[in-house]
């Protein structure tokens, strides 16, 4: 049995303080979701005479422009605007108030709380302090020498990630006040949100591998949950079931990675996991196939190839959802998993270069992709799977801090560019609905010149394009030189370098992940510049009576955004590297992170810490800025927004453009290949052949005819005939006292 | 001796079957299965001569009981008759499963 009850609370630098209230954490988002979930048990009010079904937005006197933000204030009685994406039926919540209250709150004091854990935290040594805070609750499963809690920790690891989640959490929520306003679901979808932050609090917050699991399997309902929001809409609805069907298969794999951990190492504590596991051979088969099944897991929760295709759809779901979970936390759970098992994957180095491969060609994959497309959400989706990969670059190479840095800051400029987005599709969807148009609201065809109509929105998307695209001293300028930087240093020297990958030598691979990571870099910042040029710059093609209604979102909107705009800025000194010195502390997040994955890191790089030469680091950085820019100038000098007409009138592409536009035609492939052979072994097989030819005929409907037969010969046999009957008795005596008289 | 009264019991016995199988009338299939008993009886006394009194305190209680069950026997035929008008037994068959 093994000893893992030796880092006991009560001996922890933390005990005492603040961290004690650990548990409080999920609970509080928890208790959000209870109260708003029995709020949605009330049905919404329909305010004013309008038609009670309002799901195509029928009208209604909705939004007395006394309710703070009535974005819908002057309608008249009359309109029918049923437009396409968005569906907001005006209809609004009895309760919508109180909702509005729990929903933010329970996550702003979720978030004050893991801020005064930071601080109590440092307090305690930040940097220096090994082990992890454990906090034990109940026995979970005891069975003979296994035994596991239901435990919490944390770790710095954990504790970045609760302030991420908690922080752009609330900034979401409180987004979500003004966005989701008109909507009759408004307590349904802040139950939905909230208990999405209280599983997913428990999946950084679990001390082993099956709470975290929990956690896993929460947020994939959740998404599922809120994806389909909008479920009387088939498509959304459909959506909702391919993101939780294609997620069961990565987390078959993650289920097998744990079973293979507990048939080896007796034990699933990440504590114990982590002392145990350099008991199994470096780089053999077992921890190899381990580190692939969990990354299995990683594919489907992070969307990377082959897993990506929910991720897109998942744009179904209303956009606070997309910034929040499709962007900025649940799909970083997978790199959260590889950064919290970097013991294990630093053991297994063609694991660690599959995961890197993976992430460089989903990088650019999916950067291609958003190349051509139209609809500002799915843009925004291809660039997230596009930057997952960069995280899985950088935590497949051993670089654990970069991956986790890019994390965060990613969660800060993609959340900025979904809100952002959300903004915008709200000023468009109003301006449709004033105007009775069916247009779509998230077509960039329809869009154009909208900067001087929403200043603000406009001014905090470039922050957070110039962010993502890694324009030198914005946040993702800082992470994603980071992990491109890490790639090249560890092609040279690294267990990674040393191992072959299919036959292909390591460092082969690593500069190979590195040149697609540039690749993809220089396609991210022409993607996202055409995304804002289409959007925001050259003539507007709204439509002239559509233009009179676009104004800017109200406050409520606007000022998470001015936050998040704030964090993308600046979220780069969370870890600066030693070239830029001259702006502050260098490395903060490596110290900070070290007690977690330094020991992985070392075992990765052979020991020694990957130190670039001045001169080579400033070549690295320089490529990576010149490419930002050139991607910039690319865009702004080839696109011809002026040409562009609106989507009604737009017509169709050819060649590659079309091959892009429609995403590779892998979800037709995939059709082909996984959905129909899938659905015709079920139906001619499964169902016509197992289940009514075997079960239904065979064993139901036989067993039946089988108790039939008997029984009628029974019954023919009981013929009420008394002279029968003493016929069979004398024959009975006869055989019987024959059989004795023989013997 | 034993040997004659076993023989005369086994074709009394015998008479009483084939009776029993191959008439109809309930009355007489009713006497058939009195002259069984009796079969029976005479070979009870016959045996108690070699093997003591048991066999004729046997013979009481078959006696007994068959006076019994004439008794009731005869009953069920005469409540059968006024039911169905008939004692063939072909006719009656209400016991079909």
């Amino acid at each position: 049995m093994l000893l893992q009850h030796e880092v006991s609370a009560a001996a922890h630098p933390l005990a005492g303080t603040v961290v004690e209230w650990l548990w409080l954490l999920p609970l509080l988002p928890l208790l959000g979701f209870v109260i708003n979930g029995l709020l949605s048990l009330v049905p919404a009010t329909v305010l004013g005479p309008g038609d009670p079904d309002m799901a195509h937005g029928a009208d209604g006197a909705h939004g007395e422009a006394g309710h703070g933000v009535a974005v819908h204030a002057h309608e008249t009685a009359d309109e029918h605007g049923a437009h396409g994406d968005d569906h907001h039926p005006v209809v609004r919540h009895r309760f919508a108030w109180l909702a509005s209250i729990v929903g933010p709150a329970v996550l702003a004091i979720a978030f004050g709380l893991a801020v005064a854990m930071f601080f109590a935290m440092r307090g305690a040594g930040g940097g220096e302090m090994h082990a992890p805070f454990v906090q034990r609750y109940f026995s979970w499963m005891p069975a003979g020498t296994f035994h596991l809690d239901a435990a919490f920790q944390l770790d710095q690891l954990s504790m970045l990630m609760v302030l991420v989640i908690t922080g752009v959490g609330t900034l979401i929520h409180l987004f979500s006040i003004g966005y989701m306003q008109d909507d009759p679901g408004y307590p349904r979808f802040f139950a939905y949100l909230n208990l999405f932050v209280a599983f997913m609090l428990v999946l950084v917050l679990g001390a082993n591998y099956p709470v975290l699991f929990v956690g896993w399997e929460g947020v994939g309902l959740c998404s599922y949950l809120l994806i389909g929001f909008w479920f009387s809409e088939k498509a959304n609805a459909d959506a909702g079931k391919k993101a939780f069907i294609v997620n069961r298969i990565g987390d078959f794999g993650l289920l097998i990675a744990m079973f293979l951990l507990f048939a080896n190492l007796g034990t699933l504590d990440f504590v114990a996991v982590n002392e145990n596991v350099t008991r199994l051979a470096f780089g053999g088969p077992l921890i190899t196939t381990i580190c692939l099944f969990m990354f299995l897991g990683c594919t489907g929760k992070s969307a990377q190839i082959p897993l990506y295709i929910w991720l897109p759809d998942a744009m179904a779901g209303p956009t606070p959802v997309s910034a929040l979970i499709h962007a900025a936390t649940m799909v970083t759970a997978g790199v959260y998993l590889i950064a919290r098992s970097s013991v294990l994957f630093s053991m297994a180095p063609v694991a660690g270069l599959t995961v890197t491969v993976i992430g460089a060609l989903t990088a650019i994959f999916a950067a291609t992709i958003g190349l051509k497309q139209w609809d500002i959400k799915k843009v925004l989706a291809y660039s997230t799977v596009s930057q997952l990969g960069y995280m899985f670059m950088g935590v497949g190479s051993g670089a654990y801090v970069a991956g986790v840095f890019h994390l965060a800051t990613h969660a800060f400029f993609k959340a900025l560019l979904f809100l952002g987005s959300g903004s915008v599709i709200f000023a468009m969807h109003a301006a449709y609905h004033h105007t009775g148009s069916h247009e779509d609201a998230q077509d960039m065809r329809n869009m154009g010149g909208l900067a001087p109509y929403m200043r603000v929105t406009w001014i905090l998307m470039w922050i957070a394009t110039l962010a993502i695209a890694g324009v030198p001293f914005f946040a993702g300028f800082f992470s994603k030189d980071e992990i491109l930087g890490s790639l090249f240093l560890r092609a040279h020297d690294s267990t990674l370098a040393d191992a072959r990958w299919l036959g292909i030598p390591g460092s082969a691979v690593l500069y190979g992940a590195y040149a697609l990571g540039l690749a993809a870099a220089l396609l991210t910042a022409i993607y996202m510049t055409r995304m804002m040029i289409y959007t925001f710059h050259g003539p507007n093609r709204t439509g002239e009576k559509e233009r009179d209604h676009l104004h800017e979102a109200p406050w409520i909107m606007t000022g998470p955004l001015v936050v998040l705009g704030i964090l993308s800025a600046v979220g780069g000194w969370l870890n600066l590297p030693a070239i830029t010195s001259f702006l502050g502390p260098v490395g903060a997040l490596d110290r900070w992170l070290e007690p977690v994955v330094g020991e992985s890191a070392l075992r990765v790089t052979n020991g020694v810490a990957p130190e670039a030469t001045h001169s080579t680091e400033l070549a690295l950085v320089g490529g990576a800025v010149a490419i930002a820019l050139l991607g910039i100038i690319i865009a702004a000098v080839r696109l011809k927004p002026a040409r562009l007409v609106p989507k009604a009138q737009s017509p169709e592409e050819h060649g590659i453009e079309r091959v892009l536009a429609n995403k590779y035609y892998v979800d037709e492939a995939y059709d082909r290949v996984v959905v129909e052979p899938t659905v015709g072994l079920s139906r001619g097989v499964l169902w016509k052949g197992i289940d009514q030819g075997i079960i239904d005929n065979v064993l139901v409907n036989g067993s039946a005819r089988l108790a039939r037969g008997f029984s009628s010969l029974g019954s023919w046999v009981q013929s009420g005939q008394i002279g029968t009957y003493a016929w069979v008795l004398v024959i009975g005596v006869l055989a019987v006292l024959g059989a004795f008289t023989i013997r | 001796m034993l040997a004659e009264a076993i023989f005369f019991s086994a074709v009394l016995f015998t008479i009483g079957v084939i009776g029993v199988l191959t008439r109809r009338n309930a009355i007489i299939i009713f006497m058939c299965v009195e002259l069984m008993l009796n079969a029976v009886n005479l070979s009870f006394v016959a045996f108690a001569r070699a093997y003591g009194v048991a066999g004729q305190v046997f013979v009481f209680f078959v006696m007994t009981v068959a006076a019994a069950e004439a008794a009731v026997g005869l009953a069920i035929i005469i409540a059968m008759f006024r039911h169905k008008q008939t004692v063939n037994l072909q006719n009656i068959n209400i016991l079909k499963g």
